[in-house]
């Protein structure tokens, strides 16, 4: 149970990228030709993509895009209405809602890609590990995933928070304990499911160790309910940041992120509605975004929906 | 010609709520270098378990709980079971080739990542010569255009096609053995003797042995030169195809033998089905399995356990009390 490891990973991981390597270089042009096609057929795709493109370029140039301070605001203009000076116009402490809202696209994207990256990598394996051998492994390791699961996201982040204190770090670090369960629920049952065929059974007749049956053979396709999975992740992780911003132990005070905006700007509804509603809208054609181009990415890379679309 | 494998006493069981299942009990056979033999059972006689025993791809809750399987030299049960001396043997070695071709590629690799894997993996090959070697084998095997259809996917393939693809995989690595468990099973007539005489010409090139597992005897009269026939876990009757077909002995192998039509026989004659079903596994009688279904019973057969393989003559064995 302990051999798959004996130092082989390396050899397989620079064997995947040396296949994907010769797949480019021989006569793979077709599948890259497939993925454009499909991948770029809806429109509603190319408008997440755009949606997206627009985000990361925002978290990049935020400097450059801001007309304003996003931390220190005017106490003058405090919740200004939206004019030519502020766009959006500003919350109770004069801030520019504008700016926040450009300086809170790097919180999106830092706090989704990470957590979802530590959560998937983390959870993808311990599923995968456990569904491949069963027995003890699986009893370890699906148990304490089904421990860490009964805490509610927040109050397992609470918990991590008060342990760690507030910030951005502890955010994704304590959203990526909450969520990796998520995963690793959903490779294992994946892994059940996708061991029992004939094929792996056929790899280990051709002499393929356990590593390999599980990167080479299971794991990819295991991918598109993953890449779903994770896409739809994204959005409610975004929804999940803005909560703990709320109840303080999220991005500190004069961090810029749009859940806290939403919440700071409710209690203003009937006079400044923009500052709930801009930030709201955000979020919600962002969550939006990734989940089409999710849509999209598993369309495309599937190779069993070669010739559907 | 010396023997290649030899099968001892191979038993493999399986733990279940209802009891244990003795999937494979007790049997015995070899096989000589480039030899064709063939095992012949209906469903559930473990017949394909009895194979996946001697490379030891036997998952909990099956278990092999003794015998040995002595391959050039060594018995392949002291190896642990997905150690590296068992993936050495598994695929370079000993290949198998499955029932199943619509499902025993990988759907989302192509086929040349398949193929090629098997000859890095075991014959450490560069990725530019495996590939070269891979569009051989295809050819090989009857795949026209191999350059071209080798980075396709599986379900662009025929089932036929697909267990071509099969076999160019099992043989990339030039195995000593070739297992094929019911390898025609899933695909129509006319494709079956074309898989049956390229698996016979591709194993006959590369001088290796051909191990060919069916519920059809036709298909074993053609090609095997020596037949064991496995009843309820156990061999029952052993001997050339001549011996099998031409002198059966064993009720079970007469009953087969007597369900199936002959073109070189009177015309008229009934085909003569067994009766009854095959038994379950689980706590089998000490008597002859056979037992309830024997149209040639005696006293002896209730009251004696089921008797081991008797030697006849020549290569010609059998299990049972009463035909000698």
């Amino acid at each position: 149970m302990v051999s798959p490891f004996c130092g082989c990973g390396a050899v397989i991981i620079s064997h995947l990228i040396d296949r994907v390597k010769v797949g480019l270089e021989t006569a793979r042009v077709s599948a890259w030709h497939r993925f454009r096609r499909v991948f770029l057929q809806r429109k509603l795709v190319i408008f997440g993509l755009v949606i997206l493109l627009l985000l990361v370029f925002t978290a990049i140039f935020a400097e450059w895009l801001a007309p304003h301070d996003p931390y220190r605001g005017n106490l003058a203009d405090s919740l200004a209405q939206p004019s030519r000076q502020y766009l959006l116009g500003t919350d109770i402490q004069g801030r520019d809602t504008l700016s926040r809202l450009i300086f809170g696209a790097r919180t999106v994207l830092l706090v989704g890609f990470v957590t979802v990256g530590i959560a998937a990598v983390v959870g993808i394996t311990l599923g995968l590990v456990a569904g491949h051998f069963g027995g003890i492994t699986n009893i370890i390791i699906m148990r304490s995933m089904d421990a860490l699961m009964g805490f509610p996201m927040l109050l397992l982040a609470l918990l991590i928070a008060a342990v760690l204190g507030g910030g951005i770090h502890n955010v994704i670090i304590a959203l990526s304990v909450a969520t990796t369960p998520g995963y690793a629920r959903t490779m294992y049952g994946l892994t059940l499911s996708i061991k029992e065929n004939d094929y792996i059974m056929a790899q280990r007749a051709m002499g393929a160790s356990n590593l390999r049956n599980m990167v080479v053979h299971i794991l990819p396709n295991a991918l598109p309910p993953v890449i779903v999975l994770v896409t739809l992740q994204l959005g409610s992780l975004i929804l999940a940041e803005a909560g703990l911003s709320f109840i303080g132990i999220g991005i500190k005070p004069p961090g810029a992120a749009w859940g806290a905006m939403v919440f700071d700007g409710y209690r203003y509804l009937r006079t400044n509605p923009l500052l709930s509603f801009a930030p709201g809208l955000a979020i919600m054609l962002v969550v939006f975004a990734f989940n089409m181009v999710g849509d999209g990415l598993r369309d495309a890379l599937d190779p069993r929906l070669r010739g559907l679309l | 010609m010396p023997e290649l494998l030899m099968v001892n006493n191979l038993k493999t069981q399986f733990n279940t709520e209802g009891g244990v299942v003795k999937a494979v009990d007790g049997i015995s056979y070899h096989i000589d270098e480039q030899e064709i033999i063939g095992l012949v059972g209906e469903s559930g006689c473990g017949k394909s378990v009895s194979q996946l025993s001697v490379m030891q791809l036997i998952f909990p809750p099956g278990k092999i709980v003794g015998g040995e399987v002595i391959f050039e030299g060594r018995d392949l049960l002291k190896f642990e079971a997905h150690g590296p001396e068992m993936r050495s043997v598994r695929g370079a070695k000993i290949a198998m080739i499955f029932q199943e071709p619509m499902t025993s590629l990988n759907p989302v690799l192509t086929i040349n990542q398949q193929l090629t894997e098997m000859l890095e993996l075991h014959l450490g090959m560069s990725r530019q010569d495996a590939r070269e070697r891979a569009i051989e084998l295809l050819g090989m095997v009857g795949i026209p255009d191999a350059r071209s259809r080798i980075d396709d996917y599986p379900h662009q393939f025929s089932g036929g096609m697909r267990q071509r693809v099969m076999i160019a995989m099992a043989l990339s690595c030039n195995p000593r053995i070739l297992i094929a468990d019911e390898p025609t099973t899933a695909v129509d007539v006319t494709t079956q003797a074309e898989l049956l005489e390229l698996m016979k010409d591709m194993v006959e090139q590369s001088s290796a042995s051909l191990i060919i597992v069916t519920h059809n005897l036709g298909v074993v009269a053609r090609y095997a030169q020596r037949i064991y026939i496995m009843y309820a876990g156990r061999i029952v009757e052993a001997g050339t195809t001549e011996d099998i077909f031409g002198d059966p002995r064993h009720p079970y192998t007469i009953g087969l033998l007597q369900c199936i039509p002959r073109l070189d026989e009177e015309k008229g004659r009934k085909l003569v089905p067994i009766e009854g079903l095959p038994p379950n596994l689980i706590n089998m009688p000490p008597t002859c399995a056979f037992l309830p279904r024997c149209s040639d019973k005696s006293e002896r057969c209730s009251q004696e356990p089921w008797p081991p393989l008797k030697h006849l003559q020549g290569q010609h064995y059998i299990a049972c009390h009463n035909s000698y």
